[in-house]
């Protein structure tokens, strides 16, 4: 008789190593993926749907919901949108507090990724230090926000408070430590030859398919292609801002995607310290009306930021009545996540799944939404 | 690469080091961890400032608020007594309801570890169950951050000098943008139709507005009250007086409190109506069938015409008695029409008649009808005959030539009469009726001197009369106790002699009351002086022995639910039965007299 090698397993929708609520159907020939099959449904929660029912305020509550890791540029995508259709002004400061936000979430988001990362390749030690490290951006949010993880913070007209006495300074205090951070983390994890090992040559993604796939962020520069929707079509005040884009990472693995994030670390610091020292005094919110009888006039908008995981578009539709008729998230999970994964993960050993998943930025809650 | 990597491997080792350091973790419980200022944990609410208005419940998506009745808080003018209870287990702890609510009350605290077993107790009333939460607030409410829109769009006047040339309408009226702009600030509460007397519809009629959608905010008025365009100027507005936008409004507009204009907003529906053909189609009554009942109404006023008016709508034959030549009473006669133009009463009363409201014109009951036969010829009667007749002043000299009362006055001009009152008048009280009186004269080019017992913050006018008579050049003096009116040559007064008071706190708690000072006699010139210190009503049409049928009891018809007076077949409303004396309250009773003779005679609700 001949004997079948050949396994079929599911990974998730409950796995540590998982991302997120979602499930893989492997097909393997020993330790080899010779097939993937992504699997979602399991963190279905309906945010577009129930956006429909709920005004153009109580909207902005929700949508902060849809990334756990980085809610904030959902926040800014939906007010942004909503502003086009009105045509409402923001004021600068508000705008500088906006990338202000944004780049501390991208921080934050990243400090998460530089725990998965290495994590799911066993390498505990640093999760325990950028988990740690991140309170202390959570610490900022709280104070700024009144919020730790879901802020709330950014809406149509502005951002909803402005900065409390000193923030600036406690801002650029957790700056530096996180600068002095960053080489703490490179001799963990980036020097560590366990790590090089794992990720070198491991999820390769080439430059070709990256384009006709739609991929983008990190996924994308790690293939040496140089594209940031903060540079290519900036927003708020990112043209007023000075960093770098990396296309030195060429080699489209895992190893090459981490880089990329590691340099955008300090990118972000730099853009931080910038908008500190930038910014100018002045209102940050323009008012919006009483908001159950705020109607915006018929039209819709498409906006896009660059968030952690890449371009992340909000397309935002009024009918011209008091609430949305359609808010949809195209974010970069469900094209990396979902379709991207099965490709990479065939050849793949299986022991690396859930390590590529977390060089991609699988985030099953922004792709089901 | 080096078959071994010793970089690779060393490096991750001075990782050991942190051994050495302090951890960066906090050993909470055992370390308090304070929350940061803005924190957004569990509710609190000030008991005593919240007004129960609902507004954080109507905001909350999650619905996590219910406004409930707690022991110890009972509703009041401008507070349903209703306050927000919040579900823990619901809240995203997005802080809008805090962001929304008009008076501050309510904010989040640093408050947030809190385990049960028992999924109920995430049911909080906030300040109720957590009256530490007093001195835990973080994420507060400010007027600045509010999402409510406290300042009202100005309305346009006559500036003050223009004014006096004429009798045009002082108020200019909202613009379509202003009006949709000043409706879209209500946020529906509805404390104001609880104050309202008639109990309009009124967050339904603004919400109309705002909603562009202006004769459905007519059709919606006209449910429960036929003088919209009355009401849209002239009203008392007491409903402004409780509503939620005034709770932070008062230092940017001290009279107004940033209240949402309700009134002008009224006034502005009614303009899409300028006739009242346009007003049937647009209000397009369902008028049923004659129904075989008689009722005769006395008085054309707004309590009269407001009872013809729905009676007629139910099918009952309605005839009312007028004593002069035009309807509307008070409001035909004694308001000025530079505040409420003739057309705007006519084309009221012109689209009742055409639904087909009888008015009979000139016909004074007791004199050119007598009283018994309308009460036998009718199945039912409502009295709504006002207070007509002024009171005398009192004062040595009062009699004299040149000494008329405002009411007298009014009715006079407002009939197109030429009465001279000369070139100085002085106007002896307090109230609005003083200062239209005041206000009038001064438009036939009187030089106008308003003479008052107590404090200019003590006169019962209204404050944009007050400010409207100084905008006119009208002089007010205060504190002044007319003693003695003095005749010049020709007979006609000459002088009004007034002592100066002080003001005296007579009684502890008491309000102060003015006291002559002795030897403070100080004479006035004047060519006519008009008396404003209160009206009564004329009963002597009512038959002796009727009166004592329906209680009369110091000046007031006594009346019970429904404005059923102890005679059960007559009813009685406005002026001569309520006590706030304004169009809005005649409103109301005429509507509450048609409800008691529907009940009465059709049996029916
Ligand atoms: C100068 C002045 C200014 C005012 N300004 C305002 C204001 O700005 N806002 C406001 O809300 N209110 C105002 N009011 C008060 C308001 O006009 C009255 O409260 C309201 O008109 C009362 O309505 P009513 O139906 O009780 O009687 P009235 O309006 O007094 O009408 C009674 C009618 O009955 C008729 N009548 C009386 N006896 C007989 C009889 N025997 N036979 C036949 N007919 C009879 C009278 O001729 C009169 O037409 C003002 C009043 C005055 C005098
Ligand atoms: S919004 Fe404020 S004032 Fe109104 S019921 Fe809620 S807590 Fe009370
Ligand atoms: S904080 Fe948000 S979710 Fe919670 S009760 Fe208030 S409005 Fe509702």
């Amino acid at each position: 008789m001949k004997q079948d090698r050949s396994t079929t397993l599911y990974l998730g929708p409950q796995h540590p190593g998982i991302t997120g609520n979602m499930m893989i159907k492997l097909q393997l020939e020993g330790d080899t993926i010779v097939k993937a099959t992504t699997h979602v449904g399991y963190l279905h929660r309906g945010f577009e749907k129930l956006i429909e029912r709920r005004n153009w305020l109580q909207s902005f509550t929700i949508l902060c919901r849809m990334c756990v890791p980085e809610p904030d540029p959902n926040e800014e995508n939906y007010a942004r949108a909503v502003e086009q259709i009105e045509g409402r002004e923001v004021p600068e400061r508000a705008k500088y507090i906006r990338v202000l936000v944004l780049e501390l979430a991208r921080l934050a988001s990243l400090l998460l990724w530089y725990a998965g990362q290495p994590g799911s390749a066993g390498l505990y030690t640093m999760g325990q230090w950028s988990v740690g490290d991140r309170n202390y951006i959570l610490d900022l949010f709280e104070e700024l926000t009144g919020g730790r993880i879901y802020h709330m913070y950014i809406w149509p007209g502005g951002v909803r408070r402005d900065l409390p006495e000193g923030f600036g300074d406690r801002v650029l205090k957790v700056m530096d430590y996180l600068e002095k951070r960053w080489k703490d983390y490179d001799r963990l994890m980036f020097d560590n030859a366990i790590f090089q090992k794992r990720a070198k040559g491991v999820g390769i993604i080439n430059p070709k398919k990256a384009r006709e796939w739609g991929v983008v962020g990190p996924p994308l520069r790690g293939c040496g292609i140089k594209s940031d929707v903060r540079i290519d079509e900036p927003y708020e005040v990112y043209d007023k801002l000075d960093f770098q884009v990396p296309d030195m990472y060429k080699d489209g693995d895992v190893w090459s995607r981490a880089l990329v994030r590691r340099f955008e670390f300090l990118q972000s610091i730099s853009i931080v310290r910038q908008v500190i020292e930038k910014m100018p005094q002045g209102p940050v919110f323009n008012k919006i009306p009483n908001p159950h009888k705020w109607v915006v006039p018929k039209g819709d908008a498409l906006v896009k930021t660059e968030t952690v995981r890449g371009e992340s578009a909000f397309y935002v539709v009024s009918d011209g009545s008091n609430k949305p008729r359609r808010v949809h998230l195209k974010g970069p999970a469900y094209i990396h996540g979902f379709t991207l994964l099965e490709d990479v993960l065939v050849g793949a050993n299986l022991a690396d799944v859930s390590f590529i998943m977390n060089s991609l930025g699988t985030c099953p809650p922004e792709m089901e939404r | 690469m080096s078959f071994f990597n010793i970089k690779g491997t060393v490096n991750p080792l001075t990782a050991l080091a942190q051994f050495a350091k302090k951890p960066h973790t906090l050993r909470f419980p055992e370390v308090e961890v304070e929350a940061k200022d803005r924190y957004r944990g569990v509710h609190y609410n000030d008991l005593q400032a919240c007004i129960g208005c609902g507004n954080c419940s109507t905001i909350c998506m999650n619905e996590a608020i219910d406004m409930i009745n707690i022991a110890g808080i009972d509703s009041s003018k401008g507070d349903t007594g209703l306050r927000p209870r919040v579900d823990n287990g619901r809240c995203c702890w997005c802080a809008l309801c805090v962001e929304v609510c008009p008076t501050g009350s309510l904010s989040l605290t640093k408050d947030y570890i809190y385990v049960t077993e028992d999924a109920d107790a995430f049911l909080w009333t906030p300040g109720v169950d957590n009256p530490e939460g007093v001195n835990l607030k973080s994420f507060v409410s400010s007027k600045e951050h509010s999402l409510n829109v406290y300042g009202r769009v100005p309305m346009k006047e006559l500036v003050g000098m223009e004014r006096v040339k004429s009798f045009a309408e002082v108020v200019l009226g909202y613009e379509e943008a202003e009006a949709r702009l000043e409706a879209s600030r209500c946020i529906s509460c509805g404390i104001c139709t609880e104050v309202c007397p008639e109990h309009m519809h009124i967050p339904e009629y603004i919400n109309a507005i705002a909603a562009g959608k202006d004769e459905d905010a007519l059709r919606i008025i006209y449910d429960n009250n036929p003088f919209p365009e009355m009401c849209g100027k002239v009203c008392t507005r007491r409903c402004e007086e409780v509503c939620a936008m005034t709770h932070r409004g008062v230092e940017d507009d001290p009279h107004d409190k940033g209240a949402i204009a309700i009134r002008w907003l009224k006034r502005y529906v009614t303009e899409t109506a300028p006739t009242a053909e346009r007003i049937k189609e647009i209000v397009n009554p369902e008028i049923s069938e004659s129904n075989g009942f008689k009722v005769s109404i006395i008085g054309a006023g707004p309590s009269g015409l407001t009872a013809g008016y729905y009676l007629a709508l139910r099918g009952f034959d309605v005839t009312i008695y007028e004593a002069l030549n035009k309807a509307g009473g008070m409001t035909m006669w004694g308001i000025p029409k530079y505040r409420f133009p003739m057309d705007s009463l006519d084309k009221q009363v012109e689209y009742m008649e055409s639904i087909g409201v009888k008015i009979k014109y000139n016909t004074r009951v007791g004199v050119d009808i007598q009283f018994d036969d309308i009460y036998s010829n009718s199945d039912a009667v409502f009295l709504g005959i006002g207070y007509q007749k002024a009171w005398t002043l009192g004062i040595d000299g009062d009699d004299m030539p040149g000494v008329i009362a405002a009411v007298d006055y009014l009715r006079e001009i407002n009939g197109g009469g030429t009465l001279d009152v000369g070139n100085k008048v002085v106007v002896i009280g307090g109230g609005n009726v003083a200062i239209d009186g005041a206000r009038v004269s001064a438009r036939h080019g009187a030089d106008v001197t308003i003479l008052y017992r107590r404090r200019v913050q003590d006169m019962p006018a209204d404050w944009e009369e007050i400010e409207g008579a100084e905008h006119e050049g009208i002089t007010i003096v205060p504190q002044g106790i007319p003693v003695k009116f003095i005749a010049g040559d020709d007979g006609k007064v000459k002088y009004v002699r007034y002592l100066k008071a002080e003001m005296k706190v007579e009684k502890e708690g008491a309000r102060p009351s003015p006291v002559a000072i002795e030897g403070s006699e100080t004479d006035i010139e004047v060519t006519t002086v008009i008396g404003a210190i209160g009206q009564e009503a004329d009963y002597s049409f009512i038959p002796e022995s009727f009166k004592d049928k329906i209680e009369i009891n110091r000046g007031r018809i006594i009346t019970y639910e429904y404005n059923q007076t102890k005679d059960p077949k007559v009813f009685a409303g406005g002026d001569t039965v309520n006590k706030t004396a304004d169009a809005i309250s005649a409103i109301a009773d005429g509507f509450q007299a048609v409800k008691g003779i529907v009940k009465m005679l059709l049996k029916e609700e």
